[in-house]
């Protein structure tokens, strides 16, 4: 079997707000993860755990803050791409936002919106090309002709999301980190939005990463799944991996309290606590490979015993 | 009853079509402006009463040109000084009638003076029987002129800064304003007497003085607005599909920042107005006999208790503009948002 092509490679990387100032915040530590082409990484962990900084990170939203390793997207450091290298890659990596209210100028025409990044990479010459193109894309997200001239104060919430999804789309981006994408929208909607974020990576051959803490939403999507933890990266395998065999404590945890819709279970179950203060202890960990594919947060020794406990 | 025996029909699911679709007709962006401009009735008034204004003053100055508001005839001041309103005879109040200074009954001063009957005066005369009326337009023309120049650097400067020093923030925001901070805590007089000295009396000078100052507060207004506004979601998404500062400026940050901007220009120019009407009170304003609405409400302050149609004339054409222009940019900045509409 041929290694499948990395499309994002992150190298122990580390991230600080403030830094040197008296609010100093370490939002990201030490982390690692590789992405493959045309698979969805699923990123979840709790609120404040770095996940949104991440995908900003890849995107190059946080180049001042970044404090150690690289981001390196198809083999080139992402920090230090500069002129068309930069062009290119801000048409090849997108960001769909996490709030559709907010992502969207209240300013601007929903065509203006979808066009931006038509316009500022300079993808289409004519205003007919641009037009027809802005169509194709609201027709790709099911909307239609009617909304090219409206304001996005206008639509419904899933309508307004689906109006990011086509803008993140318009430059034909290989790599598309969705943040948080459905977690302001309500249920019926969440389907709508994830199953056409489904049928477009299908259609144009898309990589994402997938950030959420929703976690029976991030199974169902996520080929691989990373599970954050302040800062850093505890646990990282297939979905199936994660959900059916988790090794760390912090994941069986996670794991733990997803609320089942079976009242008989529901009122068995009991949330395992998790007790952080083994990550404090101040040992040197790393990413271990417990079984094939699946890497765990850990010392030396914790990995032999994960290692022996290892379902698979 | 009969309907029981009925097949079952599912209603409202036609497609995803007709759900999406929005009867409301599409707008261009002033055409939506101009919509909900116009539900503000006070608004709607105020903007012709600028419009109005504005077109009055600028055919005025064929009309009515300064020279002709400042002659007056030395030698016949004493007819002509200080005559009441008079439109007609049989008016009530524009007859001319006025209790003069001492007197206990009203008196015709017209005829009391001796003018000659074909002359009316319909906001009367100052001290030296210059028509107050062309006066208070020539006066009108020239606070409109000051004020209208200053809120144009106002804008241009106010606006750049402000959006600048939001926009780095960090050091060059922090020395952006401490320099706004220095330029607010130099007393202002003094500048408009040294600027005075340097370029004489005149328009010119009010105009770069007041312009000099009056930036800071519009520039505070657009930094606070940038801060807020460049941490939002739409700005991120704008950077990673690749648009230039330049452009969020012009395309994300302006729109958004409009309202205020709007807003402090139309608080602005009444203020400007009144700062212009007290440097020429203090006799750094415009040089006499020219007149603007400072110089008359100075002159007319002076026979307060004897003539008050000196003070009360300009004064309510003052307030009347300021209101008008307060009114005018309420309208104008919901009118700007999208958001504001309620339906």
């Amino acid at each position: 079997m041929t290694e499948p092509k990395k499309v994002v490679e992150i190298k122990n990387l580390d991230l600080t707000f403030n830094k040197g100032k008296k609010g100093a915040n370490k939002a990201i530590n030490n982390v690692s993860l590789d992405i493959y082409e045309g698979e969805t990484f699923g990123l979840v962990g709790e609120s404040g755990s770095g996940k949104t900084t991440i995908g900003r990170a890849i995107l190059k939203l946080y180049d001042n803050f970044i404090t150690g390793g690289e981001i390196l997207f198809e083999g080139k450091d992402v920090r230090n791409l500069k002129g068309s290298e930069l062009r290119e890659y801000r048409s090849e990596a997108q960001m769909i936002f996490q709030d559709p209210q907010a992502s969207l100028n209240g300013r601007m025409r929903v065509k203006d919106i979808v066009a931006e990044g038509l316009d500022a990479n300079g993808l289409v010459k004519t205003k007919a090309e641009r037009d027809a193109r802005v169509l194709e894309l609201l027709r790709l997200v099911g909307l239609n002709d009617d909304h090219l001239t409206r304001y996005p104060h206008e639509f419904s919430g899933g309508q307004r999301q689906r109006i990011g999804i086509a803008r993140a789309l318009a430059v034909k981006p290989k790599f598309v980190v969705a943040d948080e994408p459905i977690s302001a929208l309500d249920v019926s909607i969440q389907a709508q939005v994830v199953n056409l974020m489904r049928d477009i990576q299908a259609k144009e051959n898309l990589t994402y990463l997938f950030i959420a803490h929703d976690l029976s939403m991030v199974k169902y999507i996520s080929d691989r799944i990373g599970v954050m933890h302040w800062g850093k990266i505890l646990e990282v395998g297939t979905s199936e991996q994660v959900y059916n065999h988790p090794i760390h404590p912090y994941t069986k945890s996670l794991l733990s309290s997803i609320p089942s819709p079976d009242p008989i279970s529901e009122r068995q179950r009991t949330p395992i606590v998790y007790d952080p203060t083994a990550e404090l202890d101040g040992q040197e960990r790393e990413m271990r490979e417990i079984t094939p594919g699946h890497f765990v947060f850990s010392t030396e020794a914790e990995a032999e015993v994960y290692k022996k406990n290892a379902t698979l | 009853m009969e309907n029981l025996n009925k097949d079952f029909t599912l209603v409202g699911s036609k497609g995803s079509d007709s759900t999406e679709k929005i009867a409301k007709p599409a707008l261009s962006f002033f055409q939506d402006a101009w919509r909900r401009f116009k539900k503000n009735k006070i608004a709607l008034v105020a903007m012709w009463i600028i419009a109005i204004t504005l077109v009055f003053s600028v055919i005025s100055a064929f009309v009515v040109p300064q020279s002709k508001a400042n002659y007056f005839n030395p030698n016949k001041s004493q007819v002509y000084g200080n005559l009441p309103p008079k439109l007609s005879g049989d008016l009530p109040f524009w007859n001319g009638d006025f209790k003069a200074p001492g007197s206990a009954e009203k008196t015709d001063v017209y005829k009391a003076q001796g003018v000659p009957e074909k002359d009316k005066y319909v906001f009367g005369t100052d001290k030296y029987g210059r028509s107050l009326a062309k006066r208070t337009v020539v006066g009108l023309r020239i606070s409109l002129i000051i004020a209208l120049a200053a809120a144009l650097i106002d804008l241009v400067i106010g606006v750049t800064y402000g959006i600048i020093s939001g926009w780095m923030g960090g050091k060059v925001d922090m020395v952006m304003q401490r320099i706004i901070e220095i330029i607010q805590s130099v007393p202002n007089l003094v500048v408009v007497t040294m600027l005075a000295l340097l370029l004489g009396q005149g328009i010119s000078s009010i105009i770069i003085a007041i312009g000099l100052f009056a930036w800071t507060g519009m520039a505070r207004q657009v930094r606070n607005m940038v801060l807020s506004y460049k941490e939002r979601d739409f700005v991120l998404a704008s950077k990673t599909l690749g648009q230039s500062t330049w452009k969020i400026a012009v395309k994300h940050l302006l729109p958004n920042v409009s309202g205020v901007i709007v807003v402090q220009i139309m608080f602005d120019i009444p203020s400007m107005i009144m700062y212009e009407a007290v440097l020429s009170a203090i006799n750094l304003g415009v040089k006499p006999p020219t007149s603007s609405l400072g110089t008359l409400i100075n002159d007319g302050i002076a026979s307060l208790q004897f003539y008050p149609f000196q003070l009360i004339i300009p004064a309510i054409v003052l307030s009347v503009l300021s209101l008008t222009f307060i009114f005018f940019g309420d309208g104008l900045r919901d009118a700007f948002d999208p958001r504001a509409s309620e339906d």
